[in-house]
């Protein structure tokens, strides 16, 4: 099972995800791309999850179990959120985030 | 009868609900004036139960008392109770409170919410005066600063919004150090290790550390003194007061600022005598700043409101001086002060909105001989200017004399010569009034437009007739009111006396 | 001992008048209310009449001397133990001497004014307000205390302050009765803190208490002294302000003259006989005080009523306004009354003053309310108040011109008229006590004699001038006044007063000095041979006179101009220079002090509410930038 790839390869590839998350996250302005990247880190830790639950305890599936409920939680998320979005939208007609401050002040 | 003085918050509280449930403005109106009639008859059933049972050789500091625990880790109270001065006080304001009920009788808009937050401002009065729970007393307080905001910010005039956050804020303020003031008082109410307590009459028989006075007088007495007018901390009465409508400047500087002379007089003084007496050179200085003060800013005025509001910075500041002066007759005199410039100053407000409804300006220049277009108004405004200048007959000499007979009394030079000076602001008291008097009333009609002038309505005289029934009632006969509070004075200022020999 | 408890109904009788005719009168009888407020006012004479009868006659004397009777009293304000207003009555010959005076002169302008103010707008409150003065005036001599004093004191002001502005559509009636209430307002805080400081030595406000000359209260009320003078001067200095202002006296004689916008029988009930002498009866109730305890209190008593009287001769003999020139007479002869009462001593003939200024005071009044009121039948008849617009009026008014010419004989000082006797009986006391009082005292009866003489001939002789329509003779219920008026003036004089109204109640003898009388009659009738040669026919004299001394004749027209000086000191200091700063400092430096505040936690919040941006990125930036830094932490510090 543990056959040639290690551990390291999934950490590496998560970290990027991650931060390629973070970063989308911080700089971007369009709504759906910031939920994109907010999917990136979930996935991330999702990848996370399962190298650690497949390396360190391969007898047991907590990691599975959380990674399924990640996805689960990321997918309303993203239902609610494309949701809110698609009514800034008629509301403003524009998904950029600076341009929806109605509340500021 | 127990439970009277507990009728004296639940019948505003029925009267808002009733209010509530209302459609028509018509029935509105009549509901709260129903309401508060009612509240003026118990007053006036109060007032005969007390002298009864005065009468009758009950001589326990407070009567009617009712005490229920409403939250016990804390030892907070319900704690009402009643002496002369609080029997007084709550007949002044259920007077003030009826007058104002018929002043705003032609409130058009919104006017339910209107009498609503009137009511309930009102009840916040009437608990305050029953209370001897600090606690209990602080809320009521609330209650009643509250609802000022709306009615200055709703229904006001000029730079309403203004005025309204600013006299809120500045009472807040007040309140902030009046907190503090009172848990400093709750914290040292058992210096040996007792049940804390916020009771009014059990504080009173300890003596609270020297050191915690000096901390928490100072902060309990400038937090009533805000609300008193105190100088330098009395900028909100003008702009509040101009800015507010008829009926709210009537319950405010008659009623509401009130509340801080009662205050500063039932909890500073009487809990924290040693420390009154030690710092009292200081707010008698600023008390007879705001005395002389008010009355000079009051001559260089043009608004009628303006004009009114700092005649009251110098009359209430008459009260914290008299109360400062710590004996028998200054106090008294300053229990009546309050009750009378109550009386006087809800009159004034009360005509300055009668007139500013028909002639729509408040700025004196430009009105001119009304006498002759309105004399019933005008005719009742000389009354409350004669009865503010301190003419004997009406209930300002009383108040005056009183106060300054009793502060002259005291021990030492200092506070005999203070006297004098406050003594001078009859004087410029009379210039003030009698400018306006002259301007605004006599000589030619100087406006064309105000020559047609009706002159006062039914509910105008009832609200305006009210007030001087009971202004020329304890000018003419001052005995008993003066009996009423002095002798429910007497074991205050023994006990001030006693516990700081000095 | 005699029953005087209906004595209280003397002024509560006329107080339910005011009220009645005050609340009702307007609209129910607007044409009666003359009618009834006089007969109120009839029923109040009598009673007094026999009060005085009673009082003098028939009542107990010890040792000789009258009593003060205590008919009524009540607490009417309780302030400590011993301090307490009362209301009451107090019974001695001065009070009842006042009661007849008041009541005389209040029912004789009662009457008058049923014609003269006949078809006044505003006839019932005219009398609702003469009620109420006579009301005020009696509680103030009646007064048992001096706090009662007081409360009267301060009564009588506004009434006074409502007559004079009772044209109150006239601007110069507003102002003079703003003026009148303003200026001894300022007097009576005097008059307060004589109080504040009197009742503090004393313990007591009772009248009975305080004057009794071996009680207590003047033996040891002395206390510290203060620049010199004992405690009880100052207080009795200050009392004494109180008095200079209500019987205006210099330097609070400003408000009379202008006081003359009112009415005229107001002038002559209130300005001339009652209450402008309300501060010789002050100075004469507390008469044993200012004698025994502060005798330097006494002496400024005699030198201001000397100076006043001088002062206001002066000014009389130059104005033009008859109302005016008899005002600053009464001001002049009210300061022969304070002199008087200065110059004399406490006790059997050294109370000669004492004596001499009630009878000046009583005989006053008759021959002033005379006075006044002709003038009102002659301004009624010609209407206009100055004396150069009139002339030869004997023709038109008789019996105004007999009963006007009695009372200027009189106040001249020609016996066998009242007026002889009591300025005779002050110029002795005066020259017995102080030689240039007298002198002063002495040159003013000629002044006195020469403005009067000087008003008789300009109305009733001199040039003949037209008028728009023929002067005619006052009704009856004019005339009657003034005839019974002028049969006061006449037998006033023969009142033995020094039988009556002594300063301790006893009598002692007084008699005519002839060394003062004769010189006193001569100076008199000098003053009317001047008069007669410069105004009984028209004639360029008075013109050339004035011209000769220009500038003096300018500065006593002007009334040495102490008008411009009270205008400078209220309209630029208290005006300018005090209210306007304290209201300017009050919103620039007290509230703007507040509104900073507000400003200042205002700025604040702007300056950090860009922290709270409201976005999502730069709250997840400042987060992240923060775990990372932790984890550094973490990893580098936490070994």
């Amino acid at each position: 099972m543990s056959s040639g790839i290690p551990l390291q390869y999934f950490l590496i590839l998560a970290t990027i995800m991650f931060f390629a998350g973070v970063y989308g996250f911080l700089t971007r302005r369009n709504l759906i791309t910031i939920l994109m990247s907010v999917e990136l880190i979930l996935n991330s830790v999702n990848i996370n999850f399962l190298a650690f639950n497949r390396y360190l305890f391969p007898h047991k599936l907590e990691g599975m179990f959380f990674s399924i409920f990640v996805i689960a939680v990321a997918a309303s998320e993203a239902a609610v959120a494309i949701a809110i979005i698609i009514n800034i939208y008629r509301r403003f007609t524009t998904i950029n985030v600076e341009d929806v401050n109605e509340m500021k002040y | 009868m127990d439970n009277i003085l507990t009728l004296f918050v639940v019948i505003p509280v029925l009267t808002i609900t009733g209010i509530l449930f209302l459609k028509d403005t018509r029935q509105v109106r009549l509901v709260a004036a129903f309401g508060m009639g009612l509240q003026l008859i118990l007053a006036a059933v109060l007032v005969f139960l007390y002298l009864t049972a005065r009468h009758s050789g009950n001589t326990a500091e407070m009567l009617f008392v009712k005490d229920v625990l409403w939250f016990k880790s804390l030892n907070i109270h319900y704690a009402v109770g009643v002496d002369g001065i609080s029997v007084a006080m709550i007949g002044l304001t259920s007077i003030v409170v009826f007058a104002g009920i018929f002043a705003s009788w032609e409130v058009e808009f919104l006017t339910k919410e209107f009498f609503v937050s009137l009511i309930l401002l009102a009840t916040g009065v009437f608990g305050f005066f029953i209370s001897i729970d600090l606690f209990t007393m602080f809320l009521f307080y609330e209650l009643a600063v509250i609802p000022m905001y709306l009615l200055i910010g709703i229904w006001g005039t000029g730079p309403k919004e203004y005025s309204a956050m600013k006299l809120t804020l500045m009472l807040m303020g007040g309140s902030a150090l009046l907190l503090v003031g009172l848990l400093g008082i709750y914290f040292n109410s058992s210096p040996t290790g007792g049940q804390l307590t916020f009771n009014i009459l059990e504080i009173s028989k300890v003596t609270i550390p020297m050191s915690a006075q000096r901390l928490f007088f100072p902060l309990t007495f400038v937090g009533f003194g805000v609300l008193g007018a105190l100088f330098p901390f009395h900028t909100w009465s003008p702009d509040g007061h101009a800015s507010a409508p008829t009926a709210v400047s009537m319950l405010h500087a008659g009623v509401l600022m009130k509340l801080g002379g009662y205050g500063a007089f039932r909890v500073a003084i009487f809990l924290m005598p040693g420390a009154a007496h030690e710092l009292s050179w200081i707010f008698i200085i600023l008390t007879s700043i705001s005395v002389v003060y008010g009355a000079f800013g009051a001559i260089a005025q043009k608004d009628l409101k303006y004009i009114n509001a700092y005649s009251s910075v110098s009359h209430c500041g008459l009260v914290l001086f008299a109360v400062l002066m710590m004996n028998q007759t200054a106090m008294n005199g300053a229990i009546i002060q309050m009750i009378s410039h109550g009386l006087m100053t809800a009159l004034f407000f009360a005509l300055i909105g009668m007139l500013y409804g028909r002639t729509h300006t408040r700025m004196i220049y430009e009105m001119g001989g009304l006498m002759k277009v309105i004399p019933f108004l005008s005719v009742c405004y000389v009354i409350a200017g004669l009865a503010s200048l301190g003419l004997p007959g009406l209930s300002g000499f009383v108040a005056e004399m009183t106060i300054f007979v009793g502060a002259f009394q005291h021990h030492e030079v200092f506070y005999r010569v203070v006297t004098i000076l406050a003594v001078s602001s009859i004087v410029i008291t009379a210039v003030y009034i009698l400018r306006v008097v002259a301007i605004l009333l006599l000589g030619p009609t100087t406006n064309e437009h105000h020559e047609h002038l009706t002159d006062a309505k039914w509910f105008e005289k009832i609200s305006v007739v009210t007030l001087i029934g009971a202004v020329a009632a304890i000018g003419l006969a001052p005995f008993w009111l003066s009996t009423m509070i002095g002798t429910s004075l007497h074991p205050i200022v023994d006990k001030i006396i006693a516990l700081n020999p000095f | 001992m005699i029953n005087f408890s209906y004595t209280i109904w003397i002024p509560l009788l006329p107080l339910l008048m005011f009220l009645f005719l005050g609340l009702a009168g307007h609209k129910y009888f607007p044409k009666l209310s003359g009618i009834i407020g006089t007969c109120g006012l009839a029923i109040i004479t009598i009673l007094s009449y026999i009060t005085a009868y009673k009082y003098f006659f028939t009542s107990e004397k010890i040792d000789g001397a009258f009593q003060k009777l205590t008919a009524f009293n009540m607490v009417w304000l309780q302030f400590t133990d011993k301090l307490h207003i009362d209301m009451g009555v107090l019974l001695d010959p001065i009070s009842v001497m006042m009661l007849v005076v008041i009541t005389t002169v209040s029912l004789m302008v009662h009457i008058y004014s049923l014609g003269y103010m006949k078809g006044e707008k505003g006839f019932e409150r005219f009398f609702a307000f003469l009620s109420l003065f006579s009301f005020s005036m009696l509680g103030l001599v009646l007064a048992t205390n001096i706090f009662q004093m007081y409360i009267f004191w301060e009564l009588v002001g506004v009434s006074s302050f409502l007559l004079i502005g009772f044209y109150y559509q006239k601007p110069s009636a507003v102002r003079a009765s703003k003026k009148a209430f303003i200026v001894t307002r300022f007097a009576d805080l005097g008059f307060l803190i004589g109080i504040l400081i009197l009742s503090f030595n004393t313990k007591t406000f009772d009248f009975i208490t305080l004057t009794n000359p071996t009680g207590t209260a003047i033996t040891q009320g002395g206390g510290a002294a203060f620049l010199g003078l004992s405690i009880m001067t100052w207080s009795m200095i200050f009392v004494f302000m109180g008095g200079v202002g209500k019987s205006a006296m210099f330097p609070f004689h400003i408000w009379l003259p202008d006081a003359m916008e009112g009415p005229t029988p107001v002038s002559a009930l209130i300005h001339a006989a009652t209450m402008v002498v309300a501060g010789v009866y002050l100075v004469a109730r507390m008469f044993p005080i200012y004698s025994i305890a502060a005798p330097v209190a006494l002496e400024v008593v005699a030198y201001v009523g000397a100076f006043s009287s001088l002062f206001a001769a002066v000014i009389a003999c130059t104005q033009t306004d008859i109302k005016r020139v008899l005002a600053y007479s009464t001001m002049s002869q009210i300061g022969y009354m304070m002199l008087a009462l200065g110059v004399s001593g406490y006790g059997g003939h050294e109370g000669l003053g004492y004596m001499a200024s009630m009878f000046h005071l009583f005989t006053h009044a008759m021959f002033k309310a005379l006075l006044f009121l002709g003038a009102g039948a002659i301004i009624h008849a010609v209407h206009t108040n100055h004396m150069t617009e009139m002339g030869g009026l004997r023709k038109y008014l008789p019996i105004t011109h007999m009963t006007f010419l009695i009372a200027c004989l009189t106040i001249a000082g020609i016996p066998p008229l009242s007026g002889f006797f009591s300025k005779d009986e002050i110029l002795a006391a005066a020259f017995e006590h102080n030689k240039i009082l007298f002198a002063v005292e002495y040159a003013v009866a000629g002044l006195t004699a020469f403005y009067m003489f000087r008003l008789y001939f300009s109305i009733f002789w001199g040039k003949e001038t037209q008028y728009h329509h023929t002067p005619h003779e006052a009704p009856y219920t004019m005339t009657i006044p003034l005839m019974i008026l002028a049969f006061g003036a006449i037998v006033a004089g023969f009142i033995p007063f020094n039988k009556l109204v002594t300063s301790d109640g006893k009598a002692f003898e007084s008699e005519i000095e002839l060394m003062i009388a004769i010189p006193s009659v001569l100076i008199g009738l000098l003053g009317i041979g001047i008069a007669y040669i410069m105004y009984k026919k028209e004639n360029a004299i008075p013109d050339k006179l004035a011209t000769t001394f220009k500038y003096s004749y300018k500065w006593a027209y002007n009334k040495f101009y102490m008008d411009e000086v009270y205008l400078f000191v209220t309209k630029k200091i208290i005006f300018r220079y005090i209210s306007d700063p304290v209201a300017w400092f009050d919103r620039h430096v007290v509230d703007a002090t507040m509104n900073g505040i507000a400003t200042v936690t205002q700025t604040v919040s702007f300056r950090i509410r860009g922290l709270q941006s409201g976005q999502l990125q730069k709250y997840a930036f400042v987060f992240v930038t923060g775990a990372i830094m932790l984890a550094v932490l973490l990893v580098y510090l936490w070994k």
